[in-house]
């Protein structure tokens, strides 16, 4: 199966390792996979803002870069959920209406592409210990994905699956919203690390490294002894 | 920034770093959350029903005009008076008249929040009227001096032993009443209020066309005894409450009813016509229903923001929404508060003005996965936000900001610019708010694009 990769920009520059984590997983899972070079960003990041026409040009750019895809596959439910839900909306009424709604089909997070395409639940991952996965809001309720991740992570020798309190609340990152509403965001990131630690789980797995990149960087703050990882990083440890 | 935008920063940040107040609202929303599945079970399928009502509030709003006017015919008919206001001034101008020709001391009212919304009490006050609240937690949260702090259950933050203080000191009863000795207390003091009230004001949760009449609902009998007992019946409405039939209220009862409280159905309901006809023996003399628009027609005019219109007002969203939890009702500093009070207010008020309640959301979305009308709360969000920067209350550095990032992202060279230790220190400076609470953000010293290219050029 031919796989083009995206890389979303903050983890294209923040966390490149979780990157080549989905790379070595899907290849794998018998996927020939392509990176191309040209790609930045799905335009998510301007839309939220308000700012649509900008978000437009870079959605367009999107649109060129992934046109010919068999697959599109992304370590990220959020850009994916955006590429999904509303591109169409930018692209109502234009000429490129059926191109978006064909790249919206043959779009996928990580962990649905995994379990739903490819139907491959296990790749012979080993972590010791126990673990807690965090629904990510764009995983649970624009990409409708809740058993997915569950189901890779429940096939992963040594682990042990733990679920947290009010796991479907949202950790409170919402992109510039936790710059803009700090105290807001950081009182829903201390529920949800309290949440998590109250399982005794070593481990905080979720499909987004949004949500990881904002309660990692609490729980270094806090000082709570617990490790954040994208799903791609577990199912990629333990096996060369 | 605005001076609202700056008092909701303040605000929000002192409630959510109270952990008292979070004890409480996780407490009193986890009782709710624990009855409204059991609400849904009446439903054969809850997803059916809620789309049904959606329907029925679209063909409401989309012929909003033409069932108004169905109302007004059916209603006035039976010896209504209905008054057209087009703002908050307006619906009470006519109060004033109605209630100086009453001579009107005492007016004994039922929850509202559309008399909230207009500021009724104050008003009256200032007339010299005694306005009292009957609903037990509007009266406690008349008694404490505050706003409801939610639009379904007014007085949510408060425990009981709050409660039980807050009648010691305003009162004079003994302090450590029990709820049930507190709810005796409130209701013999309301009675006396009820026999002294001239007038009697309610608001209504439903206008219904074909038979001309306005549906309320409550659990306490309160609204029901506000419009019978007092000589003078007022009702304000906003002209949003609209269903097109009787038989509508089949499905919307049980609907507000489950997602409001988790009840199959409220305790009352009542569906009244007019006032007392000749031959009968009880309600009052007069009825005035007020329909109010005081900027529902902003709304109504933008055909993205109409469905905002088909609110219930069941609270469901405010109940389910993490940012309400965390900051309270208060801190909106808004009549409605929560998702669908971000959604409206800019549009009943000013965009520049409340604007930032737009973006006070982290976008999760839970509020669109529980409206009881299905209302796309989440993502008129959205458009708000970029309605405002259209209308251009964007501040410069933002819009320098985002076209300097569309410039880096349409060039996949200018994203490899730089060392991460370079972006390390500039990110981690400007974004200051974010590095007060989180540790900083660690740029990798070469972007995967980068890494990628270097290891596939070598292959």
């Amino acid at each position: 199966m031919n796989v083009s990769i995206f890389i979303p920009c903050f983890i294209d520059q923040l966390y490149p390792a979780v990157a080549f984590d989905m790379v070595k997983v899907l290849e794998k899972a018998g996927c020939n996979v392509s990176y191309n070079t040209n790609q930045t960003c799905c335009g998510q990041p301007a839309f939220n803002a308000g700012f649509q026409g900008e978000a437009k040009d870079v959605c367009t750019k999107f649109l060129k870069d992934f046109g010919d895809a068999e697959y599109v596959v992304a370590p990220s439910a959020s850009c994916v959920g955006f590429v999904r839900n509303y591109y169409g909306q930018l692209f109502d009424n234009s000429s490129v209406h059926n191109e978006v709604k064909s790249l919206g089909e043959r779009t996928f997070e990580f962990s649905d592409f995994m379990v739903n395409v490819l139907q491959v639940d296990n790749v012979g991952a080993r972590l010791n210990g126990k673990a807690t996965y965090h629904d990510s809001c764009a995983a649970l309720r624009e990409c409708k994905l809740k058993k997915e991740p569950r189901q890779l992570l429940s096939n992963v020798q040594g682990l042990e699956l733990v679920e947290m309190n009010d796991v479907e609340t949202c950790c409170g990152f919402g992109g510039t919203f936790a710059v803009k509403f700090e105290p807001i965001s950081i009182a829903m990131a201390d529920q949800k690390i309290n949440n998590a630690v109250s399982t005794d789980a070593q481990y905080l797995i979720s499909t987004d490294m949004s949500c990881l990149m904002h309660l990692g960087g609490y729980i270094k703050n806090k000082g709570a002894n617990l490790r954040v990882m994208h799903l791609a990083e577990v199912l990629a440890n333990g096996w060369e | 920034m605005s001076n609202n935008a700056s008092s909701f920063i303040a605000k929000s940040t002192i409630k959510s770093a109270d952990l008292e107040h979070r004890r409480k609202i996780n407490f009193n929303i986890g009782k709710y959350n624990a009855t409204v599945p059991l609400g849904k079970q009446q439903f054969t399928d809850v997803m059916t029903a809620r789309e049904r009502a959606k329907n029925a509030k679209w063909r409401a709003i989309e012929h909003l005009d033409s069932y108004l006017e169905e109302f007004e015919k059916q209603i006035t008919s039976r010896g209504a008076k209905v008054l057209w206001a087009e703002t908050a001034d307006d619906a009470l101008n006519e109060i004033a008249k109605i209630c100086d020709e009453k001579n009107c001391r005492t007016v004994v009212k039922s929850k509202s929040m559309v008399t909230e919304e207009i500021h009724l009490n104050d008003f009256l006050e200032k007339k010299g009227i005694e306005s009292v609240e009957t609903d037990l937690g509007e009266y406690i949260q008349q008694l404490d001096d505050e706003p409801p702090y939610h639009i379904v259950t007014p007085a949510m933050h408060k425990s009981k032993e709050d409660v039980a203080k807050l009648f010691a000191d305003k009162l004079n009863v003994p302090g450590g009443l029990s709820p049930e000795e507190l709810t005796l207390v409130a209701r013999q003091k309301l009675r006396e209020k009820y026999i002294q009230a001239e007038i009697g004001v309610t608001g209504a949760n439903f206008i219904i066309a074909d038979i001309g009449a306005v549906a309320v609902t409550e659990n306490e009998g309160n609204a029901r005894l506000s419009c019978a007992w007092p000589k003078t019946h007022i009702v304000i409405v906003g002209i949003e409450k609209m269903i097109p039939g009787m038989q509508d209220l089949a499905l919307f009862w049980p609907l507000l009813s489950t997602y409001g409280t988790g009840q199959k159905v409220t305790v009352y309901n009542t569906i009244i016509a007019g006032p007392r006809q000749p031959g009968e023996t009880d309600g009052p003399e007069e009825m005035y229903v007020i329909l109010l628009d005081n900027g529902r027609t902003n709304l109504l005019s933008n055909p993205k923001t109409r469905e905002a219109l088909y609110c219930i007002r069941c609270g469901a969203c405010l109940n389910a929404c993490p940012v309400y939890k965390n900051i309270g009702g208060h801190s909106y500093e808004t009549t409605y508060s929560g998702p669908i009070g971000s959604v409206i207010t800019p549009h009943l008020k000013n965009i520049g003005e409340y604007k930032h309640l737009s973006y006070a959301s982290s976008l999760c979305g839970n509020c669109t996965e529980v409206c009881a009308v299905k209302i796309n709360l989440h993502e008129l969000l959205l458009d708000n936000r970029h309605e405002a920067v259209l209308q251009g209350y964007s501040s410069l550095s933002e819009r320098l900001a985002w076209k300097a990032w569309k410039t880096a992202s349409l060039n996949r060279g200018m994203m490899n610019l730089g060392n991460g230790n370079m972006k390390n220190w500039v990110v981690n400076k400007v974004f200051k708010a974010w590095t007060q609470h989180h540790g900083a953000l660690d740029f990798s010293k070469k972007t995967f694009n980068e890494m990628w290219k270097e290891k596939h050029a070598t292959k």
